[in-house]
């Protein structure tokens, strides 16, 4: 009647085969159970964009889309992904649905140094595609679970604002 | 730092999740939304041998009407708080407490279910369920059982729920005309934890409170009801004087704890600045 075998309990240190669709593209990793989804990406499959910051959700460097939601990749373990969609920002670069927001990231130099910018993206993309027209006030309550460490935060927000007004006004909204 | 080795189990039945968790014990862990339980295990305050994801269990999803009450199944999303039309219409206090709940990314994975059994008495949901006089659905190996959110939280992160046992669903009363709710905290800055956070419905007769429920989180080490605070609003329109002694009463109603970096005697002027402030928003309607 159970699934669960009582043999996996001495098997804590063995690999998992896990599925998941990463940018398009059908992979399949060797985990443990206890690696993390950002090391798995980072370290497995080479997609370094995704940054390991904090390790605990509340920097925000290592956000992903999971089936469509930005989420922290910290905070989750590849094995509970198993199935899943994800969309890392390189992926996300190449389908070119957030070229507007790098194009002005990098205008007003909310870049920095670029350890953040990852996940300020994938935050800033949701967003938007949530609000249309947010509010200085809505953008930075947004950015909340965002660390820079440089402190960029005007910056950053005067580019979300700005792709906020062009896509609007553009009426081309995604 | 990383999490201990664990070995995962992905429960697809709730009898699969039991029945692991009752062949391995105290070192079975369930994990959801994971958005606590991780960052716990990262940095090994807990290290279970097994982690048992119920992610994939649908008898807990879903939020439905079921008689006089809302269903909101244990793994409905703090986002989805935000967006689902039947909690705007029939439990608005979530949906105005939504928004205060962490970050946006940790709203996307977070589960309701999770923060009401994890009972973090920092955390907006919990104390809403109090507001609320909702009934939390407890599945064990011995069956199903209710419990009232009153006689659910006792002490710090400690609930109701018997070893191994799962939250199925929360029931709340639908919310109904002639009532009206109010939600604020006081934080440094949004996002973070709340200095001093208040929830409450209130049932009205005209411009009368008939009754009404008020839970304070982050004053204690559970989730709060002011009783005497409560009662001195029970027949009254909300003048000021009313809030008045309503704010006064809160002194024998919430003896916040020793802390280097709110003194209680602060944490206790800041709830009755917020009470002043929520009873006045639900006077004019708001």
């Amino acid at each position: 009647m159970s699934g669960f075998d009582q043999a996996l309990l001495d098997e804590a240190d063995e690999t998992v085969r896990v599925r998941l669709i990463v940018n398009g593209r059908k992979v399949a990793c060797e985990v443990a159970p206890r690696e993390t989804l950002v090391d798995c990406l980072r370290n497995q499959l080479e997609l370094t964009g995704t940054h390991a910051g904090c390790e605990m959700g509340a920097c925000g460097a290592c956000l992903v889309q999971l089936d469509g939601r930005a989420v922290h990749s910290c905070l989750m373990f590849a094995v509970q992904a198993d199935g899943a969609e994800i969309n890392t920002i390189e992926g996300l670069t190449e389908s070119g649905v957030m070229a507007d927001l790098q194009a002005e990231f990098h205008r007003r130099n909310a870049l920095q140094c670029g350890f953040c910018t990852p996940g300020m993206l994938i935050n800033a993309q949701e967003l938007l595609s949530q609000l249309a027209q947010p509010s200085r006030e809505q953008i930075r309550d947004a950015l909340s679970g965002n660390y820079c460490r440089c402190t960029g935060y005007e910056a950053i927000v005067d580019a979300i604002d700005a792709v906020a007004k062009a896509r609007s006004g553009g009426g081309g909204a995604t | 730092m990383k999490a201990r080795a664990f070995s995962y189990f992905r429960a697809a039945t709730i009898d699969q999740a039991l029945d692991a968790h009752a062949r391995v014990g105290d070192d079975a862990r369930y994990v959801a939304g994971g958005q606590s339980l991780v960052p716990a295990l990262s940095l090994r305050l807990q290290a279970p041998r097994l982690l048992i994801d119920i992610t994939h269990i649908d008898e807990l999803r879903g939020v439905r009407r079921e008689g006089g009450y809302l269903r909101i199944g244990a793994l409905t999303r703090h986002c989805e708080m935000l967006s689902e039309p039947l909690i705007a219409e029939f439990a608005p206090l979530l949906h105005a407490a939504a928004p205060f709940v962490a970050h946006p990314a940790i709203r996307n994975r977070g589960t309701f279910g999770g923060s009401v059994a994890l009972a973090d008495p920092a955390s907006e949901f919990p104390a809403m369920t109090l507001a609320l006089d909702a009934e939390i659905e407890i599945v064990g190996t011995a069956g199903i059982r209710r419990v009232k959110a009153d006689e659910f939280f006792l002490d710090l992160f400690e609930t109701a729920l018997q070893p191994g046992e799962l939250i199925t669903a929360v029931y709340v009363p639908l919310f109904r005309t002639g009532q009206r709710f109010a939600f604020d905290e006081l934080a440094r800055r949004r996002g973070d934890y709340a200095l001093v956070g208040c929830g409450m419905l209130a049932t009205c007769i005209g411009d009368h409170i008939k009754e009404i429920r008020i839970s304070f989180f982050s004053v204690g080490n559970i989730p709060m009801r002011v009783k005497g605070a409560e009662a001195a609003l029970i027949g009254s329109n909300l003048d000021a004087e009313r809030i008045a002694a309503a704010q006064a009463a809160l002194e024998g109603d919430l003896a916040p704890p020793e802390s280097d970096e709110v003194p209680p005697a602060m944490r206790l002027h800041l709830a009755r600045v917020l009470l002043g402030r929520l009873l006045g928003r639900l006077r004019d309607g708001a």
